[in-house]
This record gives C-alpha cells, sequence and structure tokens, in this order.
C-alpha cells in the first residue's frame, strides 16, 4: 500500500486572464468537475490563500469539454483586489461548485434580461439558455459608463434586441436600465418573464416597475456567504416574510417576495472591517510599490460583497 | 476443565480500588481559559493515567463496553494500562474506534461507558474518557503507529462528507483493504470536528494528526467537492467507478425561532458563528481575512442549551465579551449540553439564564440588534420528548440589553444530496431513511448514516453508525447481496 499522502488539493489554475473594464477581470480557470456541471444561474465559492476569506463570484459561461469555467470579478475590497491582481499562469487555493439553484430554464415567451455593471456576466448564460430554449429575448445592459460595459457583444449574439444605456450617457443611451424596461411596457411589448441581476438599487427599481404591471420577474441576490451549501444561514433573505437561504433556496427569486431593505443592511454588517482589510491592503501594495514612502492609500472602498455586482 | 481467571496486573486488591479517588482532569485555571483559546483540559500524565486505570474493578462481565456506540474494549484497554503498555492500549481502542483523541476529548462518557461503570454505584466512576485521550495523546506524541498490512479487495468506496461518521467508515474500510475516498464539501478535512467544535474543547491540531494517520493507512481525500452540486451520487458510481458510496452529510440547515428580527444585524446561527472563528479564524483577523463582528465589551448571548449552544458562547467569551449569556427556556435539569462542559462554562464566568426564551429581537433605526425582548417560563406537564413542556409567564417580559445574539436551537436536514439522487428514500423531516442495523438506504450501494439520518447528535453516535455501515459495506462488497 501506498503511504504517500495522494494529493488532495489540486490548485484551480488559471488558464488565462483578462480585462473586461477597468478593475472587472475575466479568468478562464481550470475546475473540470464544476465545468462538466454548471448551469445557468450558478455560482462558485472561492477562496484564494490559507488566510483568505470564502467569497461567491459569478460564473460567466463554462466549458465541459476543456474542463474549464469563467468567471467575472469586479475589484472592490481586498479579496477582490487581491484576485485581479492574478494572472495567466497563478493558482487559485479552492474554487468550489456550481453552487445554488440553476435558473429555470424553459420556453416563457418573450423575456426581458437586465444585466447591471458586472451582473451582467451571471446574465449572460441565463439569457444564452433562455434564447436556446425559443423566447424571443430582449437584453438591457446598463453601465456607469463607456469603459464598464462588458459582454456587449456576447449579450448581442444571444438576444434578438440588445439596449444599452450608460448612467453618464457616455456610451448608447444616458440613463437607467429601468428607462428602457420603462419604454418596453410603455410601447406595450408583450413581457412573459423579467431576469434582473446587478446591484441591488437596480434589482429593487427594476421589482418595483414590474410589480405595478404585474409582470413576473426573477431576481439574483448577492447576500454574504461562507460554505454556500446551506450550513451556516449566514446567507438568509427575507422572501415573503420568511427566511430562506440564497446559497440552497436561491440564488434566484422572485423579485417581489424579496425583502430588498434587509438584504442591504445585512450586506453591511461587516463594513467596519471591510474598510480596514481594504485600507492595509492598499497600504501594503502601495509601500511595495513605492518602497521609499510608506503613506497608506484613503481611497478604499470596502463593500466586499458588492465586488461582484 | 477448570477454568483459571487470568491473573490481574493490578497491584491493588479489589477492596482497596474503591478507595483511591478519581484522578481529576489537570485543566487550565478558569480565570486564564476565559481569555484565550487554548485546550481547557490538558490531560493526564502516565503516572495519573496508572492511577486512575488501577480504580477498574475488572468486572468478569464489564458494563461499560455495552453503552459504546462504536463498542470500545474498555476492559481491556484500562488493564494495558495498569500494566504500563500504553501504546498497546492505543492500538486496542483503534481495532474499534478509528478516532481516540477526539473521542477522548468529546465523548458524552458520563452517558455511555462511564455511565454504565461498576464504580458509579458507590464512588465516582472510572475516567475512562479521560484515559482514553491519555492513551491516544501518548501514542500520537511517540509518533509511531503500527499501520495494519491489509491485501487490497480492488473495491472502491467514495464517502461523502469528512466528520466523524463518515471518517469512521474510511478508517473502517481501509482496514479491510477496499479503496476509500471522502469527498468534502469545504476547504478543510474533518466536518464539525473543524468549523463546528472550538478549538479550546478539540484542538485542530488534534483532528489534523488523526487525519494525517489516516492518510498514511491510504484514504485519500477531496476537498472542495460538493455532492449533489459538483457531482453526483449516480456519477461516482456510474461513471467514476464507485462500488458503494456512503452519505454521512451531516446535519445540514441551522434552524432559526421564526421571530421577529432574526435578520437584524448581531444576530447568528451557532453554525455561522462558529465557522467563522473555527473554521475561517476570523478570530484572527485582519491575519485572516474573514471578518466577525467586533465582541470585546459587548453583551452576547446565545439561545439554547446543548454543547453548541456553549461552545459558542464560551467562544464570545473568549472573543471579549463582557457579558456572556446562556438563554435556554427550560430549566437545568433538561439541558442537553454535557455536564462538564457547563460546570466549565460557569467556572468561567458565563451567565445561565434559565427558563427564558427571547420573544423578539430589537433594533436601533440601523437594523442592529440591541436587545432580546424575553419571557421567564415555567414548567408544566412532560411534553412528547418526555420533558416538562416550557410555558411563558404572563406579564414576565423584559428586555435583555444586547449587541451579539446565536441561535444554538438545533438544525434540520441538508437537502442537496437527497433532491439530486434519485430514489433515495426520506422521512418527514428530510432526513436520509437508512436501517438502524445496516445503515443501507433505498438505493442499491448506498448507505448513510451520522446527523444526515438521525438529526443532530454525538460525534460518538455518528461514529457509531459509521462503524455499523463499513461493516454492512463490506458485507455487501465481498458478498454482492442486498
Amino acid at each position: 500500500m501506498c503511504h504517500l499522502a495522494p494529493r488532495e488539493r489540486e490548485l484551480f489554475k488559471i488558464i488565462h486572464a483578462e480585462f473586461l473594464a477597468p478593475g472587472i477581470k475575466r479568468f478562464v480557470i481550470e475546475a473540470p468537475r464544476i465545468a462538466r456541471r454548471q448551469k445557468p444561474g450558478q455560482f462558485v465559492i472561492l477562496r484564494i490563500y490559507e488566510e483568505g476569506e470564502r467569497i461567491p463570484v459569478t460564473i460567466e459561461n463554462s466549458d465541459p469539454e476543456k474542463g474549464t469555467i469563467n468567471i467575472v470579478v469586479q475589484a472592490a475590497g481586498k479579496t477582490t483586489n487581491l484576485l485581479n491582481s492574478l494572472g495567466t499562469g497563478d493558482s487559485i487555493l479552492d474554487v468550489v461548485g456550481p453552487l445554488g439553484k440553476p435558473s429555470e430554464i424553459r420556453n416563457y415567451g418573450t423575456v426581458v434580461v437586465v444585466g447591471g455593471g458586472v451582473g451582467t456576466a451571471m446574465a449572460y448564460p441565463t439569457a444564452s439558455a433562455l434564447k436556446r430554449a425559443g423566447n424571443r429575448v430582449i437584453s438591457i445592459v446598463g453601465a456607469r459608463n463607456r469603459e464598464l460595459v462588458i459582454l456587449e457583444k456576447e449579450m448581442r449574439g444571444v438576444s434578438d434586441a440588445l439596449l444599452l444605456t450608460t448612467d453618464d450617457g457616455s456610451y448608447a443611451d444616458k440613463g437607467f436600465v429601468t428607462d428602457k424596461l420603462r419604454q418596453l411596457i410603455e410601447n406595450g411589448t408583450r413581457i412573459d418573464l423579467v431576469v434582473a441581476v446587478g446591484p441591488i438599487v437596480m434589482m429593487k427599481a427594476v421589482s418595483e416597475m414590474t410589480r405595478k404591471e404585474n409582470i413576473h420577474t426573477i431576481v439574483s441576490l448577492n447576500p454574504i456567504m461562507i460554505d454556500g451549501t446551506g450550513m451556516c444561514g449566514g446567507c438568509r433573505v427575507l422572501i415573503d416574510g420568511k427566511s430562506e437561504f440564497a446559497c440552497v433556496d436561491g440564488p434566484e427569486f422572485d423579485a417581489h417576495k424579496v425583502d430588498f431593505s434587509v438584504l442591504v443592511q445585512r450586506n453591511g454588517m461587516y463594513r467596519d472591517a471591510e474598510q480596514r482589510s481594504m485600507a492595509e491592503f492598499m497600504a501594503k501594495k502601495n509601500t511595495q510599490d513605492h518602497p521609499e514612502d510608506g503613506h497608506a492609500c484613503a481611497g478604499a472602498s470596502g463593500d466586499r460583497q458588492g465586488a461582484q455586482r | 476443565m477448570t477454568t483459571v481467571a487470568k491473573k490481574s496486573l493490578n497491584p491493588v486488591p479489589i477492596k482497596e480500588r474503591m478507595k483511591i479517588a478519581r484522578q481529576a482532569m489537570p485543566e487550565q485555571p478558569a480565570e486564564a481559559r476565559a481569555h484565550n483559546f487554548e485546550e481547557v483540559n490538558l490531560g493526564y500524565s502516565a503516572e495519573l493515567a496508572q492511577q486512575e486505570a488501577q480504580r477498574c474493578l475488572e468486572c468478569a462481565k464489564p458494563t461499560c463496553m455495552d453503552s459504546c456506540p462504536v463498542g470500545v474494549d474498555v476492559k481491556a484497554f484500562v488493564e494495558l494500562i495498569v500494566a504500563g503498555k500504553f501504546l498497546e492500549a492505543a492500538a486496542k481502542i483503534r481495532e474499534a474506534n478509528v478516532l481516540p483523541a477526539i473521542t477522548g476529548r468529546v465523548c458524552p462518557q458520563e452517558d455511555q461507558c462511564e455511565g454504565k461503570c461498576l464504580l458509579s454505584k458507590k464512588v465516582k466512576p472510572l475516567g475512562i474518557g479521560y484515559l482514553e485521550r491519555f492513551v491516544a495523546d501518548y501514542e500520537q506524541r511517540l509518533g509511531t503507529h503500527v499501520l495494519p498490512k491489509i491485501a487490497p479487495t480492488g473495491k472502491k468506496v467514495a464517502v461523502v462528507g469528512s466528520g466523524p461518521s463518515g471518517l469512521t467508515v474510511a478508517g473502517d474500510l481501509i482496514q479491510k483493504g477496499h479503496q476509500v475516498r471522502v469527498f468534502e464539501a469545504l476547504h478543510e478535512i474533518g466536518g464539525v470536528l473543524v468549523y463546528g467544535i472550538p478549538e479550546f474543547r478539540l484542538p485542530k491540531q488534534i483532528v489534523r494528526e488523526q487525519i494525517d494517520y489516516m492518510r498514511e493507512m491510504g484514504v485519500e481525500f477531496e476537498t472542495d467537492v460538493v455532492v449533489g452540486r459538483t457531482v453526483t451520487v449516480d456519477e461516482l458510481m456510474e461513471e467514476e467507478g464507485y462500488d458503494a458510496v456512503y452519505i454521512g452529510t451531516g446535519a445540514g440547515l441551522p434552524q432559526f425561532m421564526n421571530i421577529p428580527g432574526e435578520h437584524l444585524n448581531g444576530v447568528y446561527s451557532a453554525n455561522e458563528f462558529l465557522t467563522r472563528i473555527n473554521l475561517m479564524k476570523a478570530y484572527k483577523f485582519p491575519v485572516y481575512d474573514e471578518p466577525m463582528l467586533d465582541l470585546r465589551g459587548k453583551d452576547v448571548a446565545v439561545i439554547g442549551g446543548g454543547n453548541t449552544a456553549l461552545d459558542a458562547i464560551r467562544s464570545a467569551l473568549r472573543l471579549g465579551a463582557r457579558k456572556a449569556y446562556v438563554l435556554y427556556r427550560r430549566s437545568e435539569a433538561e439541558m442537553p449540553a454535557r455536564a462538564e462542559e457547563a460546570h466549565h462554562a460557569r467556572q468561567e464566568g458565563i451567565d445561565f439564564q434559565m427558563l427564558t426564551a427571547p420573544v423578539k429581537f430589537v433594533s436601533d433605526d440601523k437594523g442592529w440588534l440591541t436587545a432580546a425582548r424575553c419571557v421567564r417560563m415555567e414548567l408544566g406537564e412532560p411534553d412528547a420528548s418526555g420533558r416538562r413542556r416550557p410555558v411563558p409567564k404572563a406579564g414576565s417580559e423584559f428586555d435583555l440589553p444586547l449587541s451579539v445574539a446565536v441561535i444554538a436551537i438545533g438544525t434540520s436536514a441538508n437537502p442537496i444530496v437527497q433532491s439530486t439522487t434519485p430514489g433515495l428514500g426520506t422521512n418527514k423531516r428530510g432526513y436520509i431513511e437508512a436501517s438502524e442495523e445496516t445503515q443501507r438506504t433505498t438505493r442499491k450501494g448506498v448507505f448513510a448514516g451520522g446527523d444526515i439520518v438521525t438529526g443532530s447528535a454525538t460525534v460518538i453516535l455518528a461514529m457509531g453508525a459509521g462503524r455499523r455501515a463499513a461493516n454492512s459495506i463490506h458485507e455487501y462488497l465481498t458478498t454482492g447481496q442486498w
């Protein structure tokens, strides 16, 4: 019998990494088990190094043949900044998934898929699957400015129509995704389902708009998580007044039943710690970048969980 | 033919043995340990162990092992300690128990072996748990394990979950010559032993050593695999060639009380609270990145009366909580926690508020917990569990100021494996149906045990199920009979 400990921790190797936009990076990661089973709407949890935290990250695509998954990460706090400093040939210590229930894919008729910011990366595989299921897919993609528009080509490829907005008007139409959604509704477009993935404020605004119109709406929620298997209950969200766990019962929920204010409140639970982590990380980074002057960088955003949207 | 009784190695005459006092477990002083995560119990020296072992009455029909879920031959290993053969004693325990350093620390011996010890009818029972821990630690310090030599059978078994029951199955089956691979959802091996039970009760180094020993025996481990998501039971059997699968995924989802305010910032499940501390080392923030709320100078309460509740509140105390309460709706007599743990907790300064239950969590306008609105209870008629039902006392409501509340009232079944394994039978509460004797499920070749079958129980009961499952899996693999 072999007495050598088997190598049980195969590192998850980064095959390719590229910036899609400033601060938003796509990684192609070797993860054959996850690639085989990933379905739209699911996510992974990763941990970069031994002392690292576990964070949920969007899966944008996967290639079961090559055994790779694509994840898209927006730098916001320490972990996401650290992740985005990795490149081709580096490895990630732990990647577990695919987690969460897959999106319910069937022919609804006409579906509007709304992607806000980096949420577009999660909306893309769902839009693609809905298109393949025979739906008419109208996609609305919004970003803060021209540079932050991601996956435009990919979204266009799976949509019957793609509507683009930027908050500042530096690209396409100035405005918010909800402006486009309102136009569709006002024009009398028949909408059987809306799927919205993005910042909480965006999902809430979409939800309020469609509630009035009685349009079934699905949102993908992004609470703080640890294990992602239902064990810790940290990701509990209030759905129709009842506790549900985003990691096993979600992450997709009926938007009209979601208590968004509780989600915002709970995502702020570790803001102080996140800001401290980020400030120390930036200070260290600056010292390394400029060894002579060791002063800390101020502009730290610690919104760790918001990182993904 | 006459049978000759084996001559006792014990130099102390039987009559004198009851006069020897039970040797106290050396422990860290309460004032010191309330502020650190070092182990509370320090362990017997060889001398103390031998003195304690000499108290054994060497019963002709020992009752101590009847109530051991894994059937450790207590009398035999204690006799070996008396003879100073500590390594042999460890090997004797390992015949039945692959994790002696762990069970020696966390088993409720008072309800099992020690509870049945003949000595306990007159004086204090033999310190069986302390002795088990002593020989396991002794063996570990020497670092000399005798690895059994076994002919491979060519059969492959997948074990889902690396907690106490999965490790037991793996340890038993590898010694029967089967190839065993353990799949773990988290990034570390050990299940509840690493995410749940705190360092001061079970040092993680002990768990790692026990697991390293299993690696040496040839058990393979794969982390970051959520069976049901990353790979299914069917795929393991049909595509990866496993001849049998054991499901030991543990207790699962934390329960909440469904009272107002459970979503406030500052309200944790015990699983989350303990996972942040034990698995993610959040108490070492910012060296470790995972954060938790700063408990220094804060008032913290745990709701519940089990071992998990005590683990959580004693952790909170060690993290600097100013006040640390246990709120339990029944009286102390009904508390499911081990007496030793409750005793230790009290020594450390935990404030036990018995017959008290929160009815609402109160917050400031930003959603942060400020208090638990509690009600005092009194005990009424016995309920289905045989324990007297707690009934709220009219007009007894009061607000207990708190910054953090930890809910430790139990768990419910995690559905991931069940919902992705067609034909796997479950009961009304969602737990997997498995035979009590063979741990067989309704699916051919699939076995289950531990908390995912019984609901929340103890480490040793999960190990007992693992032991039965290993025997039954071995039988299935060798006979092919289902």
